[in-house]
Order: structure tokens, then C-alpha cells, then sequence
């Protein structure tokens, strides 16, 4: 029993070390780089900046007239109403189709979760929108944004869902509720632990989206955060400190979604993924 | 068993929504796809040239060495992913105590986009001052031009991405493990298996569904990639690392409509062609396994 609990001590020292060198030392290093002077960033060292230079940040954000505080509004917009739009319909059509497990539905699920596998068709898509006069708009983004992701989000739904029991929808409907309202004040809260994950991976998947903003959302007023450090990387030429500056701002938001729902992420994956 | 059940409650309708979307902004692009490969494209006008586009795509090193590199790109960074995240998945099961800071560890790259990973990683790789080459001169050894090497460019995104990426298969792979029944091991060990014995009998196979997940994502995510190494090379040095995601783009940026199309459904083909057998049969061998 001893032995094991050396081997147990040994394991955690050794992978504490090796998940600090592979995992930590990158982070550590963006971090530093951000707080550097000019010449000292372009060394690339490890080292700690001799002076720190918080105002890199301040640089950053008034770059290119004010470019990122543009982008974090879009990119904010954005990620808000694809996971608002994405909770409220994927959930509808895993309820629906998750209940009634008919032909037709059956059918349909099929259809959706292709978008699993195959690839988007991306110039066709730019073709459809600008006959829709929509090219280029908010709108037509959140859409593309929503579709790309529909087939993941009813998947994860649908295996949460069959841990729901019919017996509710039952007893609402014989107290007086209409289908809508089954649906809405009984069904959709308790699909709460299901919505964590899908936010913060929705979220995150949308606020990091770099290829569709570039291709559906193109303009330097549509400008999304994730763009704007590949037009930094151009403009600033070889001012790392403030590129790096750029990646730690980005990142932020999607650090603190994550410390919000550190835990939810892995209990609503295991829910999905053991009863789907 | 099955008893008919009363499905009018649940409204058909209530699947348009989705349905819709999808139809829409992602299906029908697909269906019109087909046609526009076959034709010289500028988005007014699309003149009919037969297979052309598929002709040329292949014909050329430049876009044809790309669905090489698309393979070798996915399959070698799923297969690294599945086994690297298999062991870091027992080890974070295991009764360490430290493992809610590693797993929270690990996770983090996800959080991070791929645009910033790749600036990140190809400032790191950097030829001379990068501080992977400090370290391999540290050793003793001689520097390598990561990303510069066309020998070595696509093996250091691939690399990157796996880093990146290796989180979401941790995650699968510990909620299947979590799910196993423990009296397995307990009556595995009372008849006196080793811990090795154990994970190869016990572990290895119950996780089988986990696997399949994680083979499947990490190999269509692998065929799709795009922005690691549109933010690491570029598709350079020469065409070492463009992949077919790559080509879609600069086709559509030198304002070849048609031949980029060609190229996405390509894209499409090759996934079909692997993915969907390759489910078929992960999944007959979930069922032989269990």
C-alpha cells in the first residue's frame, strides 16, 4: 500500500512538470511578450520584461483608428445571437424530434447531421447571399454561424433529452398547457445543464470563428476580433509585443466564459455523449 | 414492447426553424455547388466548361499535391490525438491529486483561437531566436527551420494542432471511462490482473464508443483544417503545407470561382470516401467488441 502511494506522489510531481512545459510555457510566454518594449519583444525570449509596458494594451486598442473596439462590438454581437438563436431552435427540433422518433423525423435527422461530416460549399454561399442582397450583414453571418453549428447542438440536445421523462409532458398537458407552453415553461428549463456546454462551446467556437468572418463578413466596418490580428500581423510588420497584446485581449472573454462554466463543461459532455 | 404513443404534442413545425436555417444557409449551397464546379464563374455569369476545373485541379502539382498533404494532415493528427489523449485520460481518472489543474490545464488551448496558437507557435518555432531552437542548441544539437524546411513545415503544424486540439478527445475519452462500472476492476483485481491487464481488458474496449468519437471528429476536423496553417505558413514554403481548404481560398482570392468550387466539392468527396465507411466499420467493430 505504500508502494502505491509513492507511485501516486511520483505521478503527480511528474505530471504536474511535463503539463507545465507543454501547456503552460506558451501561455506564459504570450504573456510576457504582451508586457515587453518593442526591442526586447523581437528577442522572443522567455525572460520577464525589464520594464512592464501595460500600455501596449492601450496602443492595441487604439490601433488602426480604434479597429479592435470594432471588432470586439461585431464579434460580440455575433457570438450573443448565434448561441441565442442556436439554444432556442436546436433545442425545438431535438425536442420534436427526439419525442416523435417517426419516419419523418427520422428522415431528418439524417439530413442534419450530414452537417457533421461533409464541408460547407463556401463561394455558393457567398453567390446565395449576395442574390439575397444580404452579403456582407450581420444577419446573414449569425445565419451561416447557426446552420454550421445546428447539427452539433441537436446532437448534444437529443442525447440530454432521452433522460427526460415523457410523463412530464403528460402531466402539463392535462393540466392545461398548451404545446407551446409544454415546450417553453417545462421542457426548456430543464435543459439547463445541456445549455452550459453548448454555450461556452458554441461560444467559444463562434468568437474564435476566423474563416467565415473572412469570407462571409469581409470589410474593415465588419471587422471581427479574430481578423483583426490577422490584419495586425500585416499592419504592425514586426511589433510583437503589441500582437501579442491583441491575442491576450481577445482571449480574455472567452477565459472568463470558461472559469463560469470550468465545470459544467465536462458533466455535460458525459450526459450527452453516455445517453445519446 | 413498444406501446403507441399520442405524438400530437409535439408539433411538427417546431423543426422548421432548424430545418430552415440548415436548408438554406448550408444544404442548398452544397446542391448548387455540384453545378457551379463545372463552369468559368465570376458570380454574374457561369459558363459551362464540363469537367475542366477537376481536370486542371489535378493536373497541377500546386493544387493536386494538397489532397496528399489533406491526408497525411488528418490522419496524422487524429491518430496522434486518439492515443496521446487515451493515457492522459487514465492518468487524470487515476486517484492523482493534482488532476483538476492539469485537466483545466490541458483545456486551455481551446480557449485560445487557432489564429492566435499559430502566431504563437511560429513565433516559438522561429530559426534562430524561436525558443525551441534555444532549447535544441541548449542540447547540443542544430537548429531546424521549423516552418521554413519544407520537409519539416507540415510535421510542425500538424504538431501545433495537436496540442490545440488534444483537450476535446481528453474530455470524451474521461466521460467514457467515468461511465465504466467499477466492480469490473474490483473483481478483475480480486482474480489477480495486473493494472496493465486491466486497462488492455477492461479499459481499452469499454471505451471503444469514446474512440470512435474521437477517430471520427479529429479526422473530418483534420480534412476541413484550415486556419492554423493559413496563420503558421500560409500553405508555404513552396506548396509544402496547402491543404484543400487552403486552395479553396487562394483559387477564390485570384478569382477562380469555378476552380475554387471544384475544389470544395473535392473536399467533399474526400471526406465522404473516408468518413462515412470508415464510421461503418468503427461502428460493426464497437459491436464485436462489446
Amino acid at each position: 500500500m505504500k508502494k502505491k502511494k509513492k507511485l501516486l506522489l511520483l505521478g503527480d510531481i511528474v505530471g504536474l512538470i511535463v503539463t507545465c512545459i507543454v501547456f503552460l510555457i506558451p501561455f506564459y510566454f504570450m504573456f510576457v511578450q504582451s508586457l515587453k518594449s518593442k526591442p526586447e519583444a523581437n528577442r522572443l525570449s522567455l525572460g520577464w520584461p525589464g520594464e512592464l509596458h501595460f500600455e501596449n494594451y492601450i496602443e492595441v486598442f487604439q490601433h488602426a483608428n480604434y479597429q479592435l473596439v470594432r471588432a470586439f462590438k461585431n464579434s460580440g454581437i455575433l457570438t450573443l445571437f448565434t448561441v441565442l438563436g442556436l439554444l432556442v431552435t436546436a433545442a425545438m427540433a431535438a425536442y420534436v424530434i427526439q419525442r416523435r422518433h417517426d419516419r419523418l423525423m427520422t428522415g431528418i435527422q439524417a439530413v442534419i447531421m450530414l452537417g457533421l461530416m461533409i464541408p460547407a460549399s463556401i463561394l455558393p454561399t457567398i453567390h446565395l447571399l449576395q442574390s439575397l442582397h444580404i452579403y456582407k450583414t450581420m444577419f446573414s453571418m449569425v445565419m451561416i454561424e447557426i446552420a454550421l453549428q445546428t447539427p452539433f447542438a441537436i446532437m448534444l440536445y437529443r442525447g440530454y433529452m432521452a433522460s427526460i421523462p415523457r410523463e412530464l409532458e403528460e402531466a402539463a398537458r392535462i393540466d392545461g398547457c398548451s404545446k407551446w407552453q409544454i415546450f417553453s415553461k417545462v421542457i426548456f428549463p430543464l435543459l439547463k445543464p445541456i445549455q452550459a456546454t453548448l454555450i461556452i462551446l458554441v461560444g467559444v467556437t463562434t468568437f474564435n470563428d476566423f474563416t467565415n468572418p473572412l469570407y462571409f463578413l469581409p470589410g474593415s466596418e465588419n471587422t471581427t476580433v479574430q481578423l483583426t490580428l490577422y490584419n495586425y500581423q500585416g499592419q504592425l510588420g514586426n511589433s510583437y509585443n503589441l500582437l501579442f497584446a491583441d491575442i491576450i485581449i481577445i482571449t480574455i472573454p472567452m477565459l472568463i466564459l470558461f472559469i463560469i462554466f470550468n465545470k459544467k463543461i465536462v458533466d455535460g459532455m458525459v450526459a450527452g455523449s453516455v445517453k445519446g | 414492447m413498444k406501446t403507441k404513443r399520442d405524438h400530437s404534442i409535439y408539433p411538427v413545425w417546431f423543426v422548421l426553424p432548424s430545418l430552415v436555417i440548415f436548408a438554406v444557409f448550408f444544404l442548398w449551397p452544397i446542391v448548387t455547388s455540384l453545378y457551379y464546379s463545372l463552369t468559368v464563374w465570376n458570380f454574374d455569369t457561369a459558363k459551362f466548361c464540363g469537367l475542366d476545373n477537376y481536370k486542371l485541379f489535378f493536373s497541377e502539382y500546386s493544387m493536386s499535391s494538397s489532397v496528399i498533404h489533406t491526408m497525411i494532415y488528418a490522419f496524422g493528427t487524429s491518430a496522434l490525438k486518439v492515443i496521446i489523449a487515451f493515457f492522459i485520460a487514465i492518468f487524470l481518472t487515476s486517484r492523482i491529486r493534482t488532476k483538476g489543474f492539469i485537466r483545466s490545464a490541458v483545456f486551455f488551448p481551446n480557449l485560445v483561437s487557432m489564429m492566435a496558437v499559430g502566431l504563437t507557435f511560429s513565433y516559438l518555432m522561429h530559426p534562430t531566436k524561436g525558443l525551441f531552437n534555444v532549447v535544441i542548441e541548449m542540447l547540443g544539437g542544430t537548429p531546424i527551420d521549423f516552418l521554413g524546411n519544407p520537409n519539416t513545415a507540415l510535421a510542425s503544424i500538424l504538431m501545433t494542432d495537436v496540442w490545440k486540439g488534444l483537450s476535446i478527445s481528453v474530455v470524451i475519452y474521461i466521460a467514457g471511462i467515468q461511465s465504466i462500472d467499477r466492480t469490473y476492476y474490483e473483481a478483475a483485481s480480486i482474480d489477480g490482473a495486473t493494472g496493465w491487464q486491466q486497462l488492455k481488458n477492461i479499459t481499452l474496449p469499454l471505451v471503444a464508443a469514446s474512440q470512435n468519437s474521437i477517430i471520427i471528429l479529429s479526422l473530418i476536423g483534420g480534412l476541413r483544417s484550415f486556419e492554423l496553417i493559413w496563420a503558421m505558413t500560409g500553405g508555404g514554403p513552396g506548396f509544402a503545407t496547402d491543404v484543400l481548404a487552403s486552395v479553396i481560398y487562394k483559387q477564390y482570392a485570384a478569382g477562380f470561382y469555378g476552380l475554387s468550387t471544384a475544389g470544395n466539392v473535392v473536399m467533399l468527396i474526400l471526406i465522404s470516401v473516408i468518413a462515412f465507411p470508415l464510421q461503418h466499420f468503427l461502428n460493426k467493430r464497437e459491436e464485436a467488441m462489446q
